[in-house]
Protein backbone atom coordinates (compact mmCIF):
# COMPACT_ATOMS: atom_id res chain seq x y z
CA UNK A 1 0.00 0.00 0.00
CA UNK A 2 1.09 3.43 -0.83
CA UNK A 3 2.01 5.51 2.25
CA UNK A 4 1.51 9.73 1.63
CA UNK A 5 4.32 11.50 3.62
CA UNK A 6 5.85 15.02 4.79
CA UNK A 7 7.86 15.17 1.50
CA UNK A 8 4.14 14.34 -0.55
CA UNK A 9 2.20 17.18 1.54
CA UNK A 10 4.87 19.54 0.65
CA UNK A 11 5.31 19.12 -2.74
CA UNK A 12 1.52 19.64 -3.52
CA UNK A 13 1.91 22.64 -1.70
CA UNK A 14 4.71 23.63 -3.71
CA UNK A 15 2.84 22.94 -7.00
CA UNK A 16 -0.31 24.53 -5.88
CA UNK A 17 0.82 27.57 -4.39
CA UNK A 18 3.94 28.32 -6.01
CA UNK A 19 6.40 28.77 -2.82
CA UNK A 20 9.63 27.32 -3.19
CA UNK A 21 9.66 23.66 -2.19
CA UNK A 22 12.02 24.20 1.16
CA UNK A 23 9.21 27.38 2.49
CA UNK A 24 6.19 24.78 1.31
CA UNK A 25 7.94 21.96 3.91
CA UNK A 26 8.34 24.97 6.08
CA UNK A 27 4.71 25.82 6.22
CA UNK A 28 3.48 22.80 6.37
CA UNK A 29 5.67 21.65 9.49
CA UNK A 30 4.57 25.52 11.12
CA UNK A 31 0.76 24.03 10.31
CA UNK A 32 1.33 20.48 12.20
CA UNK A 33 3.45 22.10 14.90
CA UNK A 34 0.69 24.93 15.54
CA UNK A 35 -2.06 22.08 15.69
CA UNK A 36 0.32 20.36 18.04
CA UNK A 37 0.91 22.66 20.82
CA UNK A 38 -2.78 23.16 20.64
CA UNK A 39 -3.57 19.77 21.52
CA UNK A 40 -0.87 19.94 23.88
CA UNK A 41 -2.25 22.64 25.96
CA UNK A 42 -5.48 20.18 25.68
CA UNK A 43 -7.51 22.55 23.54
CA UNK A 44 -9.34 20.86 20.63
CA UNK A 45 -8.65 21.60 16.82
CA UNK A 46 -11.97 21.16 14.95
CA UNK A 47 -10.86 21.29 11.06
CA UNK A 48 -14.24 21.62 9.22
CA UNK A 49 -14.71 18.82 6.24
CA UNK A 50 -11.83 16.81 8.19
CA UNK A 51 -12.93 16.44 11.55
CA UNK A 52 -12.08 16.66 15.33
CA UNK A 53 -8.93 16.12 17.21
CA UNK A 54 -9.92 16.11 20.82
CA UNK A 55 -8.09 15.19 23.91
CA UNK A 56 -9.46 12.92 26.43
CA UNK A 57 -8.64 12.46 29.99
CA UNK A 58 -8.45 9.00 31.08
CA UNK A 59 -8.91 7.22 34.68
CA UNK A 60 -6.67 5.27 36.61
CA UNK A 61 -7.42 1.65 36.03
CA UNK A 62 -6.01 -1.92 36.56
CA UNK A 63 -4.23 -3.40 33.31
CA UNK A 64 -2.76 -6.49 33.09
CA UNK A 65 0.55 -7.90 31.56
CA UNK A 66 -1.16 -10.28 29.15
CA UNK A 67 2.16 -12.37 28.86
CA UNK A 68 2.07 -12.87 32.43
CA UNK A 69 -0.92 -12.43 33.98
CA UNK A 70 0.54 -9.69 36.25
CA UNK A 71 -1.87 -6.83 37.37
CA UNK A 72 -0.42 -3.34 36.51
CA UNK A 73 -1.86 0.08 37.86
CA UNK A 74 -2.62 2.24 34.49
CA UNK A 75 -1.75 5.86 35.63
CA UNK A 76 -4.37 8.37 34.75
CA UNK A 77 -3.28 9.88 31.57
CA UNK A 78 -4.52 12.18 28.60
CA UNK A 79 -5.14 10.72 24.87
CA UNK A 80 -5.67 12.00 21.75
CA UNK A 81 -9.22 11.07 19.77
CA UNK A 82 -9.59 12.08 15.78
CA UNK A 83 -13.61 12.08 15.55
CA UNK A 84 -13.77 12.35 11.69
CA UNK A 85 -16.50 14.77 9.93
CA UNK A 86 -19.12 13.09 8.02
CA UNK A 87 -17.54 15.00 4.84
CA UNK A 88 -14.50 12.65 5.14
CA UNK A 89 -16.29 9.31 6.29
CA UNK A 90 -18.34 9.98 3.17
CA UNK A 91 -14.91 10.85 0.81
CA UNK A 92 -12.89 7.85 1.60
CA UNK A 93 -16.39 5.72 1.23
CA UNK A 94 -16.34 7.27 -2.28
CA UNK A 95 -18.94 9.37 -2.07
CA UNK A 96 -18.35 13.19 -2.59
CA UNK A 97 -21.87 14.19 -3.57
CA UNK A 98 -22.34 14.63 0.57
CA UNK A 99 -23.59 17.65 2.10
CA UNK A 100 -21.23 19.35 3.73
CA UNK A 101 -22.79 19.42 7.05
CA UNK A 102 -20.33 19.33 9.60
CA UNK A 103 -20.89 19.15 13.31
CA UNK B 1 -8.46 26.04 17.57
CA UNK B 2 -10.48 25.94 14.01
CA UNK B 3 -9.60 25.49 10.65
CA UNK B 4 -9.66 30.02 10.23
CA UNK B 5 -7.87 30.31 13.52
CA UNK B 6 -5.02 27.96 12.60
CA UNK B 7 -5.33 29.86 9.14
CA UNK B 8 -4.93 33.22 11.20
CA UNK B 9 -2.06 31.57 13.06
CA UNK B 10 -0.60 30.81 9.73
CA UNK B 11 -0.58 33.74 8.18
CA UNK B 12 0.15 36.16 11.59
CA UNK B 13 3.30 33.91 10.92
CA UNK B 14 3.92 34.36 7.72
CA UNK B 15 3.26 38.13 6.38
CA UNK B 16 5.07 37.80 3.57
CA UNK B 17 2.17 35.80 2.09
CA UNK B 18 -1.10 36.35 1.23
CA UNK B 19 -4.55 35.41 2.89
CA UNK B 20 -5.03 33.48 0.12
CA UNK B 21 -2.31 31.54 -0.06
CA UNK B 22 -2.45 30.77 3.25
CA UNK B 23 -6.21 29.19 3.32
CA UNK B 24 -4.89 27.25 -0.02
CA UNK B 25 -2.09 26.25 1.88
CA UNK B 26 -3.83 25.15 4.90
CA UNK B 27 -6.84 23.78 2.76
CA UNK B 28 -4.40 21.83 0.47
CA UNK B 29 -2.73 19.81 3.73
CA UNK B 30 -5.93 18.27 4.56
CA UNK B 31 -7.66 18.01 0.91
CA UNK B 32 -4.49 15.69 0.32
CA UNK B 33 -5.14 13.68 3.04
CA UNK B 34 -8.46 13.22 2.50
CA UNK B 35 -7.77 12.06 -1.20
CA UNK B 36 -4.75 9.85 -0.25
CA UNK B 37 -7.40 8.47 1.80
CA UNK B 38 -9.93 8.12 -0.69
CA UNK B 39 -7.11 6.31 -3.07
CA UNK B 40 -7.13 3.96 0.21
CA UNK B 41 -3.93 4.90 0.80
CA UNK B 42 -2.53 5.54 4.34
CA UNK B 43 -0.59 9.39 5.54
CA UNK B 44 1.95 8.60 8.10
CA UNK B 45 3.48 12.38 9.47
CA UNK B 46 6.26 11.12 11.83
CA UNK B 47 6.10 13.14 15.09
CA UNK B 48 2.61 14.08 14.20
CA UNK B 49 0.79 10.80 13.38
CA UNK B 50 -0.56 8.24 10.69
CA UNK B 51 -3.94 8.31 8.92
CA UNK B 52 -5.59 5.38 7.73
CA UNK B 53 -8.59 3.63 6.75
CA UNK B 54 -10.15 1.23 8.22
CA UNK B 55 -12.64 -1.78 6.96
CA UNK B 56 -15.98 -2.52 8.33
CA UNK B 57 -17.60 -5.60 7.46
CA UNK B 58 -21.56 -5.26 6.22
CA UNK B 59 -23.77 -5.84 9.20
CA UNK B 60 -27.07 -6.04 10.55
CA UNK B 61 -27.86 -2.41 12.88
CA UNK B 62 -30.38 -1.91 14.92
CA UNK B 63 -32.64 1.49 14.38
CA UNK B 64 -32.07 2.46 18.15
CA UNK B 65 -36.04 4.53 18.12
CA UNK B 66 -37.85 1.64 16.58
CA UNK B 67 -35.51 -1.22 17.10
CA UNK B 68 -35.89 -2.29 13.39
CA UNK B 69 -33.65 -4.55 11.50
CA UNK B 70 -31.69 -2.32 9.14
CA UNK B 71 -28.47 -3.55 7.41
CA UNK B 72 -26.05 -1.58 7.35
CA UNK B 73 -23.48 -1.99 4.19
CA UNK B 74 -19.99 -3.05 4.27
CA UNK B 75 -17.90 0.52 4.35
CA UNK B 76 -14.33 2.17 5.13
CA UNK B 77 -13.66 4.42 8.50
CA UNK B 78 -11.30 7.09 8.48
CA UNK B 79 -8.60 6.61 11.53
CA UNK B 80 -6.01 8.69 12.84
CA UNK B 81 -3.49 7.26 15.37
CA UNK B 82 -1.20 9.50 17.50
CA UNK B 83 2.66 9.70 16.58
CA UNK B 84 4.54 9.15 19.19
CA UNK B 85 6.21 12.69 19.95
CA UNK B 86 2.46 14.28 19.75
CA UNK B 87 1.35 11.24 22.27
CA UNK B 88 3.79 12.48 24.74
CA UNK B 89 3.38 15.79 24.25
CA UNK B 90 -0.56 15.58 24.76
CA UNK B 91 -0.13 13.33 27.86
CA UNK B 92 2.25 15.16 29.78
CA UNK B 93 0.44 18.53 28.79
CA UNK B 94 1.64 22.16 28.87
CA UNK B 95 -0.70 25.54 30.13
CA UNK B 96 -2.28 27.19 26.98
CA UNK B 97 0.48 29.61 25.15
CA UNK B 98 -0.28 33.18 25.53
CA UNK B 99 -1.90 33.75 22.03
CA UNK B 100 1.38 35.08 19.78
Amino acid sequence: MNTVTRAHLAETIYAQVGLSRNESADLLETVLERMSSALESGESVKISGFGTFSVRQKGRRIGRNPKTGEEVPILPRRVLVFRPSHVLKARVNGNAAVADDDE
Amino acid sequence: MTKSELTADLAAANPHLTARDVELIVATVFDEITAALARGERVELRGFGAFTVKHRNARTGRNPRTGEAVPVEEKVVPFFKAGKELRERVNRGRPARSPA
